[in-house]
């Protein structure tokens, strides 16, 4: 008798296949991409406003749209990686949770 | 030109209606797939860009700099954090079937309607300033073409009117078409994503005029901006941040968004499409609004209104094309915010506020069905007119000034209410009903005082003496300085203390309340709704419906029934086929038939779950739960009785085991006992008649003859005796004669008698004399008889070489007597039977006629005693026990 069955059900195993590793590594990604554009929207809050060293509203511009295209390429990258891992079977219900690494 | 303009628009709203008209027949015929792909999801999602963002942020952006952008940056953020509340928010708007904002506070806060009708007020105060915004932003495009020739109040309230009234007809058109509040509108959707496209592409063309056609390319543009008042960054960092949580959790909140965002989605993948399309949207609409700005500034006259550069800045170049383009997204913008946001107040107002009303004066409870559904249509119409109108008289009589154009943040500010509320409803299984009433009250009160009615300007609702010194004098209770804090920002200060008693009385009252159990297990299923709520189905078609139907129905009341029921309800609907279209009356009826089988509630909730798609809701479940419960209840009902049935069966399996094994005895007597009579019965007639018949018999013949016939009659006697004093001791007509005496004596006396009945004692008796020094106080014969019997048995039936017989006395609180012989004893099936009367343990010594044992037993019980069979003592072993009070004392 082996112990190489497939896990008991009600008892998730403590450690995933390499698949769903990813999966969950994917989503860990997709989770933490608004706190970095938060960030990156707020450092705006640290430039100086006064006198000759002020930053110009051009600079500014490029900044600002600068983290917006990579927010959006971000996100975009994200999506194409969870829409491909979903048609390979990756059940949404398996991805949810957060109990296993 | 105002003429070209009018012609244009009614082309453009004639052209809207056509798109919705073909979207909802294309629905229809069942090709609604690239209907619903996730662009136009994201599209629609574009409502979120009103014409106060479209034309209000060159304004914004001339006035106060970069801050415009707040409002883009804080909902960028929340689509790509989608994983984080937006798909858990579409996921649970699917499983419950939730049909508007308010239904959602409502649903998870145990269905409570008070909570709706609180949130469905707060929408509507919120939502009608801002679609009054709406309408003042087309009649001021409408004035710019037709500066000099309109210029009286009275001709922008007809075009407002106008506007309003169309955008009523359009929304009561495509918005009330299907019954079902929680069904696509496919036609709207499609009108909006076709709006949301024609604002972009008009916002972009007007961008790209202004950089490349008037500031000579990006470079240039750039200098431009540097060179301009807004040259330099310059912003309020409490603003920034405030501003963009603001957004990102008006967002979350608008009834339109959430229109868009959970009750119109098809497919939860949308949402990732979304998640960056959307952001790259909104950044597209924000890109060109500064360089827009600056060549306004640059370009036009001092004092033009900023608000309208995306029309004047290609007007004065004349442009006229462009700018009908830019009109046209204008006017987009302002009616694609106007027709969803009444869809969204309609529901609302109808579901929550209407029909509970209607329901409880005028329908005579839910019974009349089939009333209620024209009802809810005529309702949702009404509100949809209702509202439209509604934002009308508030732009009316508000006169559209210069109020309105602030309004657009402080409707922010007072959706933003919702949010604790609803955050906590789906994260915090602890989050109460109390909690919510209380929080939003707080903040929609606190909203209210310190932005809402203070926007109207001093002295309108508050009076002016307020903002100075305080309502009575309460210095610390003045709008804009609550607590003394002031000299913050108003709105600011106003988003943070609403936001801050919101979400402090919402966590308190939450705290310290105790939910009921619908509240429990709504908040349960809100709260983990992955784990309740299986991966969305796709119901794709109605035939596949029908045939998830069939296949239930089958299953549960057997295929040929199913058959004949759907064959049955196809050709009602007049359908050739077996399978009927899944109708309302269809699945009631089919509701019936299975309810039938498994009862109602379950009926309900598996239909439900064909056709809706959603998870079986928690009314269903508890009275799933109810149902179960009953059977369970019964089913152990059930068991009990048939164990107790068990039981009873193997009793009398014993009992007529008992009698027949009596009845088998009785026959066995029967013929012992006609034996036993004619045996002497026989000799004595033989020895009588030879007396009778012999003459000159010798006379010692003659005696012996005689003394035989005597010795059979005494033999007969003997044996009717005993059958008389059986029958007389079981019929308890024996008188005891009580006596006293020793328990020796009576001893001697049983041994003796029993000795003397047989020739030749063979049977060695040992007896203990000390423990026999026992007084009795009893009928000492009768005890006696039952001794003789005992000993007398033991002397006919022990079949040991050498038999043998101990007599056991023990006296402690009664009185023991054993009898144990050294024989092979009683055979076990034997035992059970031997007190019986007429039992005889065997043929081969038919000694007597079976009733010693039962006249012995009579006699015992007679006396207050007990006579039984000892087990297991090597031999026949037979106890007396006689009660204390007949042994008297042990001297």
């Amino acid at each position: 008798m082996t112990e190489a069955g497939p896990p008991r059900r009600g008892k998730p195993p403590v450690f995933l296949e390499r698949q769903s590793y990813r999966r969950r590594r994917v989503i860990d990604a997709a989770r933490v991409l608004p706190f970095i554009g938060m960030l990156l929207w707020l450092i705006p809050l640290l430039w100086r406003e006064d006198g000759e060293v002020a930053v110009r509203s051009s600079s500014a511009i490029l900044y600002l749209f600068g983290v917006w295209i990579l927010l959006v390429a971000g996100a975009g990258l994200l999506s194409a990686k969870l829409a491909a891992q979903a048609r390979d079977g990756g059940s949404d219900a398996e991805a949810r949770g957060g109990e296993a690494f | 030109m105002l003429n070209t303009l009018v012609f244009v628009g009614s082309a453009y709203a004639l052209f809207l209606f056509a798109v919705a008209f073909a979207a909802e027949r294309a629905a229809m015929r069942g090709q609604a797939r690239w209907l619903r792909s996730p662009i136009v999801y994201t599209l629609s999602l574009s409502i979120y860009c009103t014409a106060w963002t479209f034309y209000g942020a060159v304004g914004s952006a001339v006035r106060s700099g970069f801050e415009y952008l707040t409002i883009y940056l804080g909902p960028s953020l929340v689509l790509i954090g989608w994983w984080w509340i937006l798909r858990k928010l579409v996921r649970i708007g699917r499983s419950q079937r939730i049909t508007s904002v308010a239904d959602l506070i409502s649903s998870r806060y145990g269905k409570s309607n008070l909570l709706a009708v609180g949130v469905t007020i707060l929408a509507v105060v919120g939502t009608t300033p801002y679609i009054a915004l709406q309408l003042q932003s087309v009649t001021l495009s409408f004035e710019v073409f037709g500066v000099g020739d309109i210029a009286t109040g009275e001709e922008q309230g007809h075009t407002a009117l106008w506007v309003a009234a169309g955008l009523a007809l359009f929304t009561v058109i495509f918005g009330t078409r299907n019954l079902d509040a929680n069904e696509r509108h496919n036609g709207v959707v499609m009108a909006i994503a076709v709006e949301a496209v024609v604002k972009l592409a008009a916002l972009l063309a007007v961008g790209v005029f202004v950089v490349w056609g008037l500031s000579g390319g990006v470079s240039g543009t750039l200098e431009k901006i540097d060179a301009s008042s807004l040259g330099q960054w310059q912003i309020d960092g409490g603003r920034w941040v405030g501003l963009m949580m603001l957004s990102a959790a008006a967002f979350l909140c608008l009834p339109r968004i959430f229109q868009v965002l959970v009750v119109e989605n098809e497919n939860e993948t949308h949402l990732r499409t979304a998640s960056w399309a959307f952001p790259l949207y909104l950044g597209l609409m924000s890109l060109f609004v500064v360089p827009i700005a600056v060549i306004g500034l640059e370009m036009l006259p001092e004092g033009s209104n900023p608000d309208l550069f995306v029309l004047t800045v290609p007007l004065s170049q004349g442009r006229d094309g462009l700018a009908v383009l830019s009109f046209l997204g204008g006017f987009s913008s302002a009616t694609s915010m106007v027709i969803v946001a009444a869809i969204a107040l309609s529901t609302m107002v109808s579901n929550h506020v209407v029909m509970p009303l209607w329901l409880r004066y005028a329908g005579g409870g839910a019974k009349v069905s089939g009333d209620v559904r024209g009802v809810v249509l005529l309702a949702r119409r009404l509100s949809i007119i209702g509202v439209v109108m509604l934002g009308y008289l508030y732009y009316r009589l508000s006169g559209g000034g210069a109020a309105l154009a602030s309004i657009g943040l402080v409707s922010f500010a007072g959706l933003a209410q919702i949010l604790p509320a609803m955050l906590g409803g789906i994260f915090w299984r602890g989050a109460s009903r109390l909690g919510a009433l209380v929080g939003l009250t707080l903040g929609f009160g606190c909203w209210g005082y310190t932005l809402f009615l203070p926007s109207f300007g001093a002295g309108v609702f508050l009076p002016e003496s307020w903002s100075t010194v305080g309502p009575f004098g309460i210095g610390w209770l003045r709008p804009h300085a609550l607590f003394g804090i002031d000299a913050i920002d108003p709105l600011l200060h106003a988003v943070f203390w609403s936001l801050a008693l919101n979400t402090g009385g919402f966590v308190l009252a939450s705290l310290a309340s105790f939910p009921g159990p619908l509240e429990r297990l709504q908040g349960a299923q809100f709260v983990n709704v992955f784990e309740h709520s299986a991966a969305p189905r796709s119901w794709t078609g109605r035939v596949a419906q029908a045939e998830d139907l069939m296949i239930m129905a089958q299953r549960i009341l057997g295929a040929r029934d199913a058959q004949r029921l759907f064959e049955r309800e196809a050709r009602r609907q007049g359908m050739a086929g077996t399978l009927p279209a899944p109708t309302p009356n269809f699945l009631e009826t089919l509701e019936r038939e299975l309810a039938g089988s498994v009862g109602a509630a379950t009926a309900h909730a598996m239909v439900g779950q064909i056709v809706g798609g959603m998870s079986v809701s928690v009314e269903d479940l508890m009275a799933v739960a109810d149902e179960t419960a009953q059977l369970m209840e019964y089913s152990a009902r059930l068991e009990a009785q048939s164990q107790e049935l068990a039981r009873t069966a193997a009793q009398l399996r014993e009992a007529n085991a008992k009698l027949t094994r009596l009845s088998v005895q009785k026959d066995a007597f029967l013929s012992q006992i006609s034996h036993e009579l004619r045996t002497p019965m026989t000799s004595i007639r033989a020895f009588s008649e030879i007396l009778r018949d012999t003459t000159g018999l010798a006379p010692e013949d003659q005696h012996k003859y005689s003394s035989i016939i005597h010795d059979e009659a005494i033999r007969l006697t003997r044996l009717l005796d005993d059958l008389l004093d059986l029958s007389v001791l079981e019929n308890g007509q024996v008188n005891l004669n009580l006596r006293e005496g020793l328990l020796s004596d009576v001893l001697d006396r049983a041994v003796a008698a029993a000795a003397a009945d047989e020739h030749g004692a063979r049977l060695r008796i040992s007896r203990d004399p000390a423990a026999e020094q026992v007084w009795l106080n009893t009928d000492l014969d009768r005890l006696s008889q039952v001794f003789i019997n005992l000993v007398a048995n033991a002397r006919k039936y022990c079949d040991a070489a050498r038999p043998a017989l101990e007599i056991r006395v023990h006296s402690s609180d009664r009185l023991v007597i054993d009898f144990v012989d050294n024989g092979t004893g009683i055979s076990p099936e034997a035992q059970d039977v031997i007190f019986e009367k007429f039992s005889r343990v065997s043929d081969q010594k038919a000694g007597g006629a079976g009733l010693g044992l039962a006249i012995c037993r009579q006699i015992v019980t007679r006396l207050g005693g007990e006579i039984s069979y000892l087990k297991g003592q090597g031999g026949a072993a037979f106890r007396v026990v006689l009660p204390a009070d007949i042994a008297m004392a042990a001297e």
